[in-house]
């Protein structure tokens, strides 16, 4: 099940990781596809958007036209270009978050699963009562004590999900630990370092990856909320979420355009979503089907 | 008996001990800022002197540990403390707040819980056919939207295009029971649709997960229609993870409505959090948290209790 899973990633068996992609259902390809256009985007938004990120080009408001072909937003700067900014910004903001809650929860779960103890006891009970506050209130009190900037909402954001990683890496690593081989590891002398890269990670890389996809659309979608908040990424860098709110006046005329960072924010979250799914039915096969 | 009971009061105490823990927590993160509710309130105009006077006034010179019990013991009787933001006490505005999410909430979960269960059922009934992957796609879409997206469709939709409801949901103190409900149909609707997903697809794996269990196969075999073998014999050994689940969701409802809420300008308890956190009112934002925090822990204790009420294994212990 491991192998098969691994395979995926790796650059010398392409040819099989492109038939078991040609295999894949149509809400998987489907989701790669989004996914590509998103990582597209995000690296030429630059090139490919008609005018500069906060730029001021226009009337505020400004209905669809072939100028602007998403109209103006309140400020008068042009809604494409914004769009597309957004999908750095606020994608990027989110999978560094997660990135970095991955490394501090994957690392505290496995460490608190080799050694145990108290240490163990201690990092699994605050964990507990962390994650006994919802995590959207949490990240609203953090944010009203330490203030708005994208540095504290990265590293709050981090800190909360990073909780939630710590249960899950805890609990993959306890099922290794018991193993033989790593018995076998700590009586050869092996340091605690190696153990965990050689012996642990790759054990558990494949459950950790569907959680990596899970957690990134969680972030993503509490990132956006703050923002839609006023609490999130704040102006003048363009995010999908605060541009809702900040063009939300027009949805009262019937104008659609605030929608579309809204869909932008839902199309990415749905085709992570429909990987996972893939992806979790193909390495371990969920219950469900009988 | 005694050993059920033993297990039900273990999860209790855990519970205290949780809130207990959360509301230290709420209340060291807010001692720990520089400034406090005396340099708040008298801002720029600040002389060490006044400002001083004003810190014995709150009694914000006494050490941390004999404050927070002064502002627990305050809670346990009611008293929230003052709004730095305008002075006012913070009861005035909290109860009508918290009825108010409390009425969204439950308005909500009254739709939300009947459809998600007789929706899951059908899944299950007809797994694998057209309607199960429909529901499927469907039911994934929504759960990984944002609760803003969902809102505006719909605000777009039924309020804007149509008509057929009122947009925002400005309810006042002389607003009647029946105005109430009518101006709560929309953001009702939006918690509905992002918070069924998830239940149904718990019904939907709770029931497929027991049918290939001998006994199932074996009311099956006998004859039964499919129908009745899952209402019979499925359901009810799926109660427990299903109510489990519904609880759950319950919590999150009591949460989720804060988006949904700032859409539609619903003077409800998260448009109270969210103005507070922006204008860095911290006593506001502490009873807040405190609340929401308090009733999401509360709800998740209700789910593990049903959960282990409606567990024969730990009923009937051998």
């Amino acid at each position: 099940m491991n192998t098969q899973s691994t395979s995926l990633f790796s650059a010398p068996r392409l040819g099989r990781a492109l038939r078991i992609l040609g295999e894949a259902p149509l809400s998987a390809k489907f989701g790669l596809l989004v996914i590509a256009t998103y990582i597209f985007v995000a690296l030429f938004a630059p090139w490919i958007s008609p005018f500069g990120e906060s730029e001021i080009v226009g009337k505020k408001f400004l209905p669809w036209n072939d100028q602007f072909l998403l109209g103006t937003d309140h400020l008068g700067r042009d809604m494409l270009t914004r769009v597309l900014y957004g999908a750095r910004n606020t994608v990027g903001i989110a999978l560094l978050t997660t990135i970095l809650a991955f490394l501090l929860g994957g690392i505290l779960g496995i460490l608190a699963a080799i050694l145990g103890g108290w240490l163990d006891q201690l990092m699994s009970r605050i964990v507990d009562v962390f994650m006994a506050i919802p995590a959207l209130i949490f990240a609203m009190l953090l944010l009203s004590i330490f203030g708005t900037s994208i540095l504290n909402l990265i590293v709050i954001m981090s800190v909360i999900d990073a909780t939630r990683i710590y249960r899950i890496a805890r609990a993959v690593s306890l099922n290794v630990v018991v193993m033989d081989y790593i018995e076998a590891a700590r009586l050869r002398g092996e340091k605690l370092a190696w153990i965990t890269v050689q012996e642990i990670l790759p054990n558990i890389s494949a459950p950790l990856a569907a959680e990596f996809g899970l957690r990134f659309c969680f972030v993503f979608l509490t990132i956006s909320a703050l923002s839609f908040l006023g609490l999130g990424i704040q102006p003048p860098i363009a995010d999908w979420g605060s541009m809702v709110r900040q063009t939300a006046i027009l949805i009262t005329y019937g104008d659609y355009t605030p929608l579309i960072p809204a869909f932008a924010i839902a199309l990415l979250t749905v085709a992570v979503n429909f990987i996972i799914d893939w992806f979790l039915h193909k390495s371990s096969g969920l219950k469900d089907e009988v | 008996m005694a050993y059920i009971f033993n297990i039900l009061l273990q999860r209790i105490l855990l519970g205290l001990l949780t809130l207990f823990a959360i509301s230290l927590i709420i209340f060291l993160g807010v001692s720990m800022l520089p400034g406090d509710a005396a340099d708040a309130i008298l801002g720029q105009a600040a002389t060490p002197d006044t400002v001083a006077a004003l810190r014995r006034q709150l009694g914000l010179d006494l050490p941390a540990h004999i404050r927070y019990l002064e502002w627990l013991g305050n809670i346990f009787q009611g008293d929230f403390g003052t709004s730095i933001g305008n002075g006012r006490e913070i009861n005035e505005v909290l109860g009508t707040r918290f009825y108010n999410t409390l009425f969204l909430a439950t308005f909500a979960a009254c739709i939300a819980v009947p459809l998600a269960l007789m929706l899951g059922i059908l899944a299950a009934l007809y797994r694998n056919s057209y309607y199960d992957r429909t529901v499927n796609v469907v039911t994934l879409s929504s759960i990984s939207t944002p609760e803003f997206f969902v809102a505006y469709i719909l605000l777009l939709l039924i309020s804007v295009k149509a008509g057929w409801l009122p947009s925002l949901s400005n309810i006042r103190a002389d607003t009647t029971f029946l105005e109430h409900i009518e101006k709560t149909i929309l953001p009702a609707l939006v918690l509905t649709l992002v918070s069924m997903a998830h239940m149904m697809r718990m019904t939907r794996a709770a029931i497929i997960n027991l049918l290939s269990n001998a006994y199932i196969e074996m009311a099956a075999l006998k004859g039964m229609k499919r129908f009745r073998v899952i209402i019979h014999h499925a359901l009810p050994n799926a109660w427990a993870p299903i109510v489990n689940v519904v609880v759950l969701n319950l919590a999150y409802l009591i949460v989720g409505v804060i988006v949904v809420e700032v859409v539609f300008v619903y003077p409800g308890l998260g448009q109270f959090l969210v103005d507070a956190v922006q204008r860095r009112d911290m006593p506001v934002v502490q009873a807040c948290c405190l609340i929401f925090a308090a009733t999401y822990v509360l709800l998740n204790l209700v789910a593990d209790i049903l959960s282990i009420l409606t567990n024969p294994r730990l009923l009937h212990p051998k």
